[in-house]
């Protein structure tokens, strides 16, 4: 990176370090923070949209949707996640494979089952294995999103159903005294009053999630820890920068930044909290309300 | 079901443009054992392999990409298609050979052995760390001794280091670089051949791309090259080919 570095066999103490922490492995390292960060800001809301659909959809007055809704918190929440992120990836991606192979290539007279091999024509590959690195990693990406979202969305779509059915029946009630119909005292009425209920579980969920995310290196996305455990091992003169085994300095600086973002989480949580509180018939909302009147 | 959708239709939208004229080979590697292969401090693919893999890939004319991956998943990965073969150390056992077809192998059976903190040890009945799936591990069971399984090879010298294990056990190669800079560590007992020495990996339906490296292999042991990148990465010592 740095002039200075082309020979760190010439370095020593500090110079040393500022070179082996800026050296290209190390940039990867800090831009895996990134793609944690980043998977978790794509991942909270679609898990939440998959966990409001789960929701309604295990409410409905609609038979085979309601078993939907019902089998997917029951069944996701029932497998162990690792089992999930282990076999679950691997099916998904097959299943992507397999559907494409279906659709371009019709005349393939092959098993796609070989043995243990799984093949399908060029074509359906995905991604195509001609496409640049940076398109594979993407899609390993894209499916850690699309797994997490599953898993989390259905401890979520538990959550959010248990909140409806905290909010009050008398205001409901009140609204269909309106001459609210069934779809406008839903939307109107329960769903705004419902997050207040749902934050101390979705909360939780949060934080499980920002400490789930070493489950990433199972889905082959080069996450922190993975990095952490990389750059922290033992290192031989083979490498430019021989050290010892460092691990343990790599995984302090892993428990501060955790540390860092579950607190960060408390503090904003605690005021999204105090935000839906307003106006509820909830200690809480009580609460809020005697403080402003004082 | 909606997103579901959405990330094929963008998975397809990205792929579309690609060119499929001559597919890239993808080489899959584990990138934690140096000198067979590891990732370099500008975060690259980098070790004998590396050479190697490069070499062999313009002799058969073919664009070659690198890719790593978990050892413990190295194989499954492979036979589902996420690369088209595994050139990482591996060596060619009948266990494996049932699972994926072995190129000609690109290094001779070399040594594995043992490196520990005292040399008054019964190998025997001692601890010994291996890394999962490896042919030393079965070794290790085979011995009668108590094998700790770790996942990479940089944890199995760090468990004789902080006294879990009593000896490591892996490829004398990797070993070798590893006692000379540590002053407590020693090999001890004696060295053990196994295998029947590394060669890459290929899927059993994928026949041609394996015969196009196992060409590439046999000409580069042909020329000699292939002797000269073995003696410039593992030293004169080495065991090279005929």
């Amino acid at each position: 990176m740095f002039q200075a570095c082309t020979d760190p066999d010439t370095l020593d103490g500090l110079a040393w370090l500022a070179c082996y922490l800026t050296n290209g492995k190390h940039i990867a390292f800090y831009g895996s923070f990134l793609t944690v960060l980043s998977l978790l800001a794509i991942t909270a809301p679609v898990a939440l949209a998959f966990g409001f659909g789960g929701a309604v959809a295990a409410r409905s007055r609609i038979a085979p949707l309601r078993w939907f809704g019902q089998a997917y918190t029951a069944i996701v929440r029932g497998v162990p996640d690792i089992v999930f992120f282990l076999f679950f990836v691997i099916a998904l991606d097959q299943g992507f494979e397999w559907l494409r192979h279906k659709v371009k290539c019709p005349g393939w007279d092959q098993p796609i089952r070989q043995g243990s091999d799984f093949i399908v024509c060029a074509e359906a590959k995905l991604p195509l294995s001609s496409s640049p690195q940076w398109v594979h990693e993407g899609y390993g990406f894209g499916l850690a999103v699309l797994t997490f979202a599953i898993v989390f969305g259905a401890f979520a779509a538990n959550v959010l159903s248990g909140a409806m059915r905290a909010v009050p029946r008398a205001q409901v009630e009140t609204g269909e005294a309106y001459g609210m119909t069934h779809r406008q005292t839903f939307w109107r009425i329960l769903v705004p009053q419902m997050w207040v209920y749902a934050l101390p579980g979705l909360s939780n969920l949060w934080m499980i999630l920002v400490k789930a995310t070493p489950l990433l290196f199972l889905l082959g996305v080069e996450d922190i820890v993975y990095w952490a455990r990389e750059l922290g091992g033992a290192k031989t003169n083979i490498y430019a920068y021989p050290h010892p085994d460092w691990r343990l300095w790599y995984f302090l600086g892993l428990l501060v930044f955790y540390l860092g973002l579950t607190k960060v989480s408390e503090i904003v949580l605690a005021r999204i909290n105090d935000r839906l509180s307003l106006g509820q018939a909830t200690a809480a909302g009580e609460a809020r309300r005697r403080r402003a009147a004082a | 079901m909606k997103k579901l959708i959405l990330t094929t239709t963008a998975a397809a939208m990205l792929t579309a443009g690609a060119a499929t004229a001559q597919d890239v080979v993808r080489l899959g590697t584990e990138g934690a054992y140096p000198p067979y292969n590891f990732i370099n401090d500008n975060g690259e693919v980098d070790g004998f392999e590396r050479d190697l893999g490069d070499e062999l890939c313009s002799r058969a004319e073919r664009e070659c990409e690198w890719v790593t991956n978990d050892w413990d998943s190295i194989i499954p990965n492979l036979v589902s298609g996420n690369y088209d073969t595994i050139i990482a150390g591996m060596s060619i056992t009948d266990e494996r050979d049932e699972v994926v077809d072995f190129s000609e192998n690109y290094l001779p059976p070399a040594p594995s052995a043992y490196a520990a903190m005292t040399d008054s040890l019964d190998l025997g009945n001692a601890v010994v760390a291996a890394q999962t799936g490896t042919i030393q591990a079965n070794h290790v069971v085979d011995t009668g001794a108590t094998l700790l399984e770790f996942p990479s090879p940089d944890e199995i010298v760090a468990a004789v280091r902080n006294g879990e294990a009593d000896a490591a056990f892996a490829d004398k190669d990797f070993l070798a670089d590893v006692v000379e800079q540590d002053s407590q560590l020693m090999f001890v007992g004696e060295d053990v051949s196994l295998g029947q020495g590394m060669g890459m990996a290929f899927r059993e339906s994928d026949p041609e791309l394996r015969e196009t490296f196992s060409e590439a292999i046999v000409a580069m042991k042909e020329d000699g090259s292939l002797n000269e990148m073995i003696t410039e990465w593992f030293g004169d010592g080495a065991p090279t080919f005929e």
